[in-house]
């Protein structure tokens, strides 16, 4: 299994630590990925909302350069994987589309080369049976709210490959890996996404209920597959309690970053320090309770 | 909303369904869309109030909106149309239209991050260089101040670089920009 790496922007920043464990969990489970060289921003929301050519040629660019590399594209972020299946869709779908995409950027463009995101490619490339195969206790008993956002189900002609109002691919993957994933109702709620720049105070407002619902349902973290969701929910987590009032603190992990833990990888190669709220603690209680069951001969 | 409303013709309608490529006649009103947007509280005009002002071509009640910016693309609405409108491709059709008419309300943050903040860093690096970027914003929106208190944990998280990755493909950026901003022109 190969695939063209597009790792996006916010994974060199902000998300760094959802490149390291997504490139960690594919070395452990022997999918490799080379690095589309010289992509460039898929021009995410600001492109869309200003410019629709733009927003088209910017996420074709990439997907030509994959082209040549005669692979399937696998990204991790939400935002990339659906801006580059939105142009894809459109491209393929609008002759007047690919007309001004192939203008711009000086070549015929097609939008036939697949674009996979990391959740599709291991359950339905890799599938579950390999997971459960290769995890180990790790997770065993750790309660997490599968937060999927907006752009990894929807809309649903785009992002294709789960249910747009009630995905599982998360939680089938954290089953598998030995995880409990808890029943929640917002799933697929909105967190305010880009609005964290320009209007910080609803983005508090929307974390504050998707942390304390996810807390109600008895979660004791999140998981999630989108830097913004990620950054939404830890960085802003402090300030949407002060604002709408005290949770437990709950660590959001990035998805990879819990596969990775399940896999036997070290919390340093999975980048778990870049967390704002920490997941230590909640880890370390889980090895105490763990090494106690173990000493009294339970397993 | 101030005064009566009055059906002014159908010229902006035509022209929002040409442009967005989705067809605005067909809602009904069954405010499907604004029971599941996640900004509803914070918008003076929800999604379903956007889509009658479009018909009744309401052209500056919606294109001076400071909803129309509100909107995050979260898609739930484009989802859940129940006649297929792409409520939210319609949202980024009325702010491309009001930075064209010059009408965009003076309390849209949105405008200034997503024009010359995030697409200038885009343009000069082929990649979105987040420092750069968010200082860009800070200066332009002269919100200087705000979150300045998550710079320092940013930092010592390592997430935010000091120094830009430039694409070796920044060259053929800039080159798309030109030509998709001539496109674009032609719409």
């Amino acid at each position: 299994m190969k695939y063209a790496y597009y790792p996006g922007c916010s994974l060199e920043s902000t998300a760094w630590e959802f490149d390291k464990s997504t490139r960690a969990i594919c070395r452990a489970l022997g999918i490799e990925l080379e690095e589309i060289p010289d992509w460039v921003c898929c021009g995410s929301t600001p492109a869309h909302t200003s410019n629709t050519s733009l927003a088209v040629a910017l996420a074709m660019m990439n997907i030509e350069k994959a082209r040549a590399m005669k692979m399937d594209i696998l990204t991790a972020c939400a935002s990339c994987y659906a801006r580059l299946r939105t142009a894809n869709y459109k491209v393929k779908n609008d002759p007047a589309e690919r007309d001004r995409a192939s203008a711009i950027l000086g070549k015929p463009c097609e939008g036939t080369t697949p674009v996979r995101h990391i959740l599709d490619v291991l359950v339905n490339d890799l599938g579950l049976d390999a997971i459960r195969s290769k995890t180990q206790r790790a997770l065993e008993g750790l309660r997490v709210a599968c937060y999927y956002g907006c752009l990894l189900s929807r809309p649903p002609e785009i992002a294709a490959f789960d249910d747009p109002e009630h995905p599982t691919c998360m939680d089938d993957l954290l089953s598998a890996a030995g995880a409990t994933p808890v029943e929640w109702p917002y799933k697929t709620e909105c967190c305010g996404a880009a609005l964290s720049i320009t209007n910080a105070d609803i983005v508090c407002r929307l974390g504050h209920k998707l942390l304390s619902m996810a807390r109600r349902a008895g979660a004791d973290c999140l998981a999630v597959a989108c830097p913004l969701c990620q950054a939404n929910l830890d960085l802003r987590q402090s300030d949407a309690k002060k604002a709408y009032g005290e949770i437990p603190d709950t660590p959001v992990l990035y998805i990879t970053q819990l596969l990775g833990l399940a896999l036997g990888l070290t919390p340093d190669d999975l980048g778990l320090d870049a967390l704002i709220v920490s997941a230590a603690s909640l880890l370390e209680q889980r090895d105490t309770a763990k090494s106690a069951a173990g000493s009294g001969g339970t397993r | 909303m101030e005064g009566s409303l009055a059906w002014k013709g159908a010229t902006f309608l035509r022209e929002v369904e040409r442009r967005s490529g989705t067809p605005v006649s067909a809602c009904f009103q069954c405010h499907k869309c604004s029971t599941g947007c996640p900004v509803g509280p914070e918008m003076e005009l929800l999604s379903s109030q956007v889509m009658r002002l479009i018909h009744l071509g309401e052209e500056e009640k919606v294109l001076e909106s400071p909803s129309i910016w509100l909107c995050a693309s979260c898609e739930a609405c484009t989802t859940r149309c129940p006649m297929g409108i792409d409520i939210a491709g319609v949202m980024d059709t009325l702010r491309i239209m009001a930075v064209e008419r010059k009408a965009v309300s003076p309390d849209a943050r949105g405008e200034p991050f997503n024009r010359s903040s995030f697409l200038g860093s885009v343009k000069r690096h082929g990649r979105v260089f987040e420092l750069g970027m968010l200082t860009a914003y800070k200066v332009r929106s002269g919100q200087l101040f705000a979150d300045m208190d998550k710079a320092p944990t940013m930092f010592k998280k390592r997430k935010l670089a000091l120094l830009p990755t430039k694409s070796g493909s920044v060259n053929e950026v800039r080159d798309v920009f030109r030509k998709a901003e001539e496109e674009e022109k032609k719409r």
